[in-house]
């Protein structure tokens, strides 16, 4: 009696569960089939195919060589492996010293002008990027107007040029990607307490210790977030340098393009690809362990918060 | 207590900055010198040259076809990941799905044009429109489904169920119920993924092959034949377009956050 009471039940739940299955592959299959043969298949193949020759008309030979490896041991993609690095690391920390004090300030600012400050911070984020970069080259052009007040003050000779080398592309990365910068830290800023900031104050701590010891610490995983997506994007800048960079500004993505579309390369072009893919693990993987360290630590930091 | 002014003074000068480039840029436009370092009077010469380069008009077509295919696509695409995302969260296969959602986002553009471009290669198709598409839709995706999946955690989901109890079927409750609800937030995600197609310059470039070109094909390209002025007049054009954009997916947030907030 009991029994035949249980069984359509349990019978229904096992159904109930085979749906929610079926809907859970059928919601889940037609972004995942697809990311999955556009992302995840081609990322792959990057790796297999830098082993295969290159064939004179721009494909992909068959057999299996290591001329990519060899190649790649060539000292000019170490310097530039290198300088692609130094740039990165150089237009993030500029960024991270102009976004700070702005995201700070655009949480802080009254509730009307907060809106109007955000949507300046937005609009450059939906402008086109080719644009902002060619705005610039127009600028420091010889003829543009940066070059002729610079001389008119004094400040520059005649003859120097502001375009075509390192410090043009630092300048212009760090014009391209500071709104991504200041929208994680302004998100982070808007949501931190600045009763802590009064209390460290009252307890005697001066505004500069104040805010290195309590505002930062607590808008950590923006300024985390702020670094990644200035540090990796920078790192496959690739369209920057070879707009207002020179020969001696070139970075690793000007090389693969030059492998694709100038010596038609494809594989050794796929090797600097992975020497990319590397560099960009490197901090994302170190911001995981880190996060993980700092995840063990969360149950002693909750209790003091609500 | 006395609040320092240096952030204030720091974020003035960043808003100079961010926007000096870009009006000196809109200026020059109107300028009838061809270089942009003196003002030689007020001209709309360089527009009128504009309307007659027919490469840039037919770029431009193909700019907004492949947009709005894309922005059909990868709706389709990650709303349906969206939902998955949001009601299975808690499954292991949900779990690698979000990964694989969210890893193209912190890839650099370059290594997904050199990979797809590899992918194609390998696999013979021909580079034109249809490999643009492929992988404008690749990387919409992630970003409709991100942002539909921030809609879907601030929703209310007791009036689906509601109308499920009402007697409705899944899928009447879905479309009637959910998708109305949802329709802000498919727009502005929308929204991203037809500025984002219209936008992308690097993965475009890798993927397009010799035939087919877009708009910032063209712009490159003119960049790098130095036809200045005419750039300056097609910029200030796009950048009109960019803030009205901007205005409607602003007003698009603010009634979405108006009709989350009404029910309570």
């Amino acid at each position: 009696m009991h029994d035949r009471c249980r069984r359509p039940e349990a019978g229904s739940l096992v159904i109930t569960r085979l749906r929610r299955r079926m809907a859970e592959i059928l919601l889940t299959l037609p972004s995942f089939f697809w990311l999955a043969l556009f992302f995840l298949v081609p990322t792959g193949l990057v790796f297999i195919l830098a082993f295969r020759p290159a064939d004179p008309f721009g494909g992909i030979g068959r057999g299996w060589t290591l001329a990519t490896i060899r190649a790649l041991s060539d000292p000019q993609y170490l310097a530039i492996a290198w300088r692609t690095l130094w740039v990165s690391f150089t237009a993030t920390a500029i960024c991270m010293l102009l976004a700070i004090p702005t995201g700070y300030a655009v949480a802080r600012a009254a509730p009307r002008r907060r809106n109007l400050l955000l949507m300046l911070v937005i609009v450059p984020f939906w402008t086109s990027f080719l644009i902002r970069v060619f705005a610039w080259k127009s600028i420091l052009h010889p003829e543009g107007i940066i070059k002729k007040a610079l001389v008119f003050s004094g400040l520059v000779d005649a003859n120097a040029s502001l375009l075509y080398h390192l410090g043009a592309v630092i300048l212009v990365t760090v014009y391209t990607f500071l709104p991504f910068a200041i929208l994680p830290i302004y998100a982070a800023a808007e949501k931190f307490d600045y009763r802590l900031i009064e209390a460290a104050r009252d307890l005697g701590a001066r505004p500069f210790a104040a805010f290195r010891k309590v505002f930062l610490p607590g808008v950590r995983q923006g300024l985390v977030t702020a670094v990644l997506v200035v540090f990796i994007p920078a790192l496959g800048s690739y369209v920057i340098p070879d707009i207002v960079g020179g020969t001696g500004s070139e970075l690793l993505g000007n090389k693969i393009a030059q492998r694709v579309f100038v010596d038609r390369n494809l594989p050794l072009a796929g090797g600097l690809s992975i020497v990319l893919i590397l560099a960009v693990l490197a901090p994302l993987l170190a911001v995981l362990a880190l996060q993980r360290k700092a995840g063990q630590a969360v149950p002693r930091d909750g209790e003091g918060t609500p | 207590m006395r609040r320092s002014r240096f952030p204030f003074i720091v974020t003035g000068l960043v808003l100079v900055f961010f926007y000096l480039p870009i009006l000196i840029l809109v200026v020059d436009s109107f300028n009838s010198s061809r270089f942009g370092g003196a003002w030689r009077g007020f001209s709309l010469k360089w527009y009128a040259r504009l309307f007659h380069e027919p490469a840039v008009w037919e770029s431009a077509r193909n700019t907004l076809f492949i947009a709005l295919l894309v922005t059909f696509v990868s709706l389709v695409l990650g709303t349906t990941s969206a939902l998955a995302l949001h009601r299975f969260s808690t499954s292991r296969l949900q779990r690698f799905h979000y990964t694989l959602v969210y890893t193209p986002l912190v890839v650099p553009e370059i290594l997904m044009g050199i990979s797809l471009l590899m992918a194609f290669v390998a696999a013979g198709i021909r580079l034109g429109i249809l490999t643009i598409i492929l992988a404008h839709v690749t990387f919409c995706v992630s970003y409709v489904a991100l942002t539909v999946l921030g809609r879907l955690q601030d929703f209310d989901f007791t009036i689906v169920e509601a109308a499920r109890d009402l007697g409705a079927s899944s899928w009447v409750a879905a479309r009637r119920v959910l998708l109305p609800m949802l329709a802000p937030g498919l727009a502005a995600a929308g929204l991203i993924a037809f500025t984002l197609s219209v936008d992308d310059f690097v993965i475009t470039f890798f993927v397009a092959g010799p035939g087919a070109t877009t708009l910032p094909i063209r712009v490159y390209s003119m960049i790098k034949h130095g036809a200045t002025p005419l750039i300056n007049a097609l910029s200030t054009l796009l950048l009109a377009l960019t803030f009205t954009t901007v205005l409607i997916s602003q007003r698009l947030s603010a009634s979405g956050a108006l009709k989350s907030r009404t029910p309570e």
